[in-house]
């Protein structure tokens, strides 16, 4: 791995939870995704180690990193589980909206309790009926005296049912459209808010989704986050920021599968000889090494530049979680192939790996959108040139 | 309740060879680790501490590199760390290490409970812990593979025994030396470990504890190693084949032979 001259304490937090995937991730992740259950004990161990603080403000409890702090700490989850890394990033999903849009109020609320990890957090955005097409969601938020009352039903939340917070884009002004949305902060244990049925899923089993339901349930008035009318903004604000995770995780899957793909080829042996010294199987790995490191410092160099203060990163933030997604069902193909029989068993590691690493490319924005992202930011820089 | 875990740097075992030439340990370039069982000292004395309160001091023999050790111990929770180190130290065995830690809790004032790793990975003979106890006068008990409550000046512990368990009930002030199965350490926190970067420890010399210099480094030393080496290989294993039960029948009649059973 190339060196990204990290600062010490970025060294440290990707060290420490390089040595609790290794040493509490890993040999758990087979039955955690055979079981599909949510890692309780794994969550406390995060909290423990202080790695859900690490990218909130050292004045609401957190170690005062940015998005690059938080990338390095998923990679080295997802090197050993991304359900794992999923549970933990989706609760920065959750937070990230209160960062950027919560009132001073809010934060000193909600944030330490994120940032110590004793509480975990949730964004609600996608609807059966509002996928990429996020302007159609239909849940209302109807303002009656010093509340909000939700109806509706929110689709595929990670962490759905787990968390204890959520934000959620709901309705207020059916007549603006995207204009017309907001973004509350909804506590679990609220009346009138539900859980629906878990969803049986390909990969990242060990993450919980999940619908939620409200029925008549009615939200203080200060739950509101930023203003009424900002939910789209808000959201698309949170994603541009959490997407270099998603990068991440892609990243931390895809280096698992080679470090699993090269012990193997290493150790395996055909013809008498180890099969690493058969070119066809040198050109693979090295195909996948090249993109794993190209992947890795393209995320990192987006999370950097947002981390340093860049006002416009929509355009990279989506390129970053494109191309990592893309590398990561890529390598991991190839590892499944370079393990041959054994890839495919789920006796070995590579098989979830590459299941895994499908949903990369479909959640937080199909890679679909995130060209759309890209290329709606092309015209409109050279829109401006001419 | 006041606590002190002693600590000890050791070469990572997983890492040293043995010269094939001389047998002597080669040491160069082997990377150095705090000693496996201390961790679970430094885990129950952090369990303790959630259960009862109060404070938890790191204390460590060593050159001044064997800081690094008490740096992970801070990192790890405990409140304050102790490195005694003074070249007068050099070539102590155990019975003047254990004088010489004994001089350390002492400076440090009341305590009520050592905690020790049952023993070292590179000394490996388990005898610091008892003999600190001896040096203190504090109840001891060594092999602890669980641990109670502390309450009304006791403490009672499991101890494991050549032949099975044992249930103890200790006065306090005690020495305990604990096994691996007593808990599972946890790993340190961020937040910690900025605050172990940061810490400041305290380093005591031979003059700071008082220390009488013939017992303490060579001169206090009774042991003398007179030989290292590795243990002749023998090619004397015999390989029993047939059915299971003819396995089992020959190998019978040959402990009978021999009158081992």
């Amino acid at each position: 791995m190339l060196n990204y001259f990290l600062t010490e304490e970025q060294e440290m937090i990707r060290d420490l939870a390089r040595r609790l995937a290794e040493e509490k991730v890993a040999p758990v992740a087979r039955e955690l995704d055979e079981k599909e259950e949510f890692p309780h004990e794994i969550m406390r161990l995060c909290a423990e180690a202080d790695l859900f603080g690490v990218w909130i403000p050292e004045e609401y409890g957190g170690l005062g990193g940015g998005v690059l702090e938080q990338v390095l700490v998923v990679e080295e989850l997802s090197r050993a589980c991304a359900g794992v890394a999923t549970t933990y990033a989706a609760s920065a999903l959750g937070g990230y909206p209160i960062l950027l849009f919560g009132s001073e109020e809010q934060k000193k609320r909600y944030l330490p309790d994120l940032a110590a990890g004793r509480r975990l957090a949730a964004f609600a955005l996608t609807e059966a009926g509002a996928g990429s097409d996020a302007g159609s969601i239909r849940t209302r938020a109807v303002r009656e005296g010093d509340y909000y009352v939700l109806n509706g039903t929110k689709q595929w939340i990670t962490n759905g049912g787990e968390a204890d917070l959520y934000v959620v884009i709901a309705v207020t002004d059916p007549e603006k459209g995207s204009r017309g949305v907001s973004a509350f902060i909804v506590e679990k244990g609220t009346p009138g808010f539900s859980f629906g049925a878990k969803e049986k899923k390909m990969g990242i089993r060990a993450s919980t989704t999940r619908e939620l339901i409200f029925a008549d349930c009615r939200v203080p008035r200060e739950n509101l986050l930023g203003k009424e009318g900002m939910g789209f903004l808000v959201a698309m604000r949170t994603l541009d920021r959490t997407r270099p995770g998603v990068g991440a995780q892609a990243v931390g899957i895809a280096q698992g599968a080679l470090d699993a793909a090269v012990r193997y080829a290493r150790e395996r042996r055909q013809f008498d000889q180890p099969i690493i010294s058969f070119q066809a199987i040198q050109h693979k790995l090295a195909d996948m090494a090249i993109q794993v490191e190209a992947a890795r410092a393209l995320v990192y160099a987006v999370a950097r530049a947002i981390d340093a203060g860049a006002k416009e990163f929509s355009k990279e933030s989506a390129m970053a979680k494109v191309f990592a997604s893309d590398v990561a069902m890529r390598v991991t193909v190839e590892a499944v192939q370079i393990l041959g029989g054994n890839g495919y068993s789920r006796e070995y590691p590579v098989e979830k790996m590459m299941r895994d690493a499908k949903v990369t490319q479909i959640y937080e924005g199909t890679n679909e959108i995130q060209r759309n992202i890209i290329a709606q930011a092309l015209a409109k820089e050279y829109a401006k040139t001419e | 309740m006041e606590m002190v875990v002693c600590v000890k740097q050791v070469p990572d075992a997983s890492e040293v060879r043995v010269d094939p030439a001389t047998n002597n340990l080669m040491r160069e370039g082997v990377p150095s680790i705090m000693n496996p069982f201390d961790r679970h000292a430094i885990e129950a004395a952090l369990r303790l501490r959630e259960a009862v309160g109060g404070r938890i001091t790191a204390l460590s023999m060593g050159p001044p590199q064997a800081e690094e050790v008490l740096r992970e111990a801070i990192a790890l929770g405990v409140d304050e760390a102790v490195l005694v180190c003074d070249r007068a130290f050099a070539g102590s065995d155990t019975l003047a290490t254990s004088y010489t830690l004994a001089l350390a809790i002492r400076k440090l004032g009341a305590v009520d409970l050592v905690l020790c790793g049952q023993q070292s990975i590179d000394g490996e003979t388990a005898q610091v812990g008892p003999e600190l106890a001896e040096h203190l006068g504090f109840a001891q008990c060594s092999y602890v593979r669980a641990l109670g409550k502390p309450a009304e000046g006791a403490l009672e512990v499991e101890r494991a025994a050549e032949d099975g368990y044992e249930r103890v009930r200790l006065l306090l002030p005690a020495v305990l030396t604990v096994m691996k199965e007593l808990n599972e350490p946890r790993l340190p926190s961020l937040k910690g470990m900025l605050r172990a970067k940061k810490a400041e420890l305290r380093i005591w010399t031979a003059a700071d504890l008082g220390a009488d210099p013939s017992r303490i480094g060579q001169a206090g030393s009774p042991t003398r190693v007179a030989g290292v080496f590795a243990p002749q290989r023998g090619k004397k294993a015999q390989l029993l084949t047939g059915s299971v039960v003819e396995q089992v029948q020959a190998l019978v009649e040959r402990l009978q032979a021999e009158r081992v059973i």
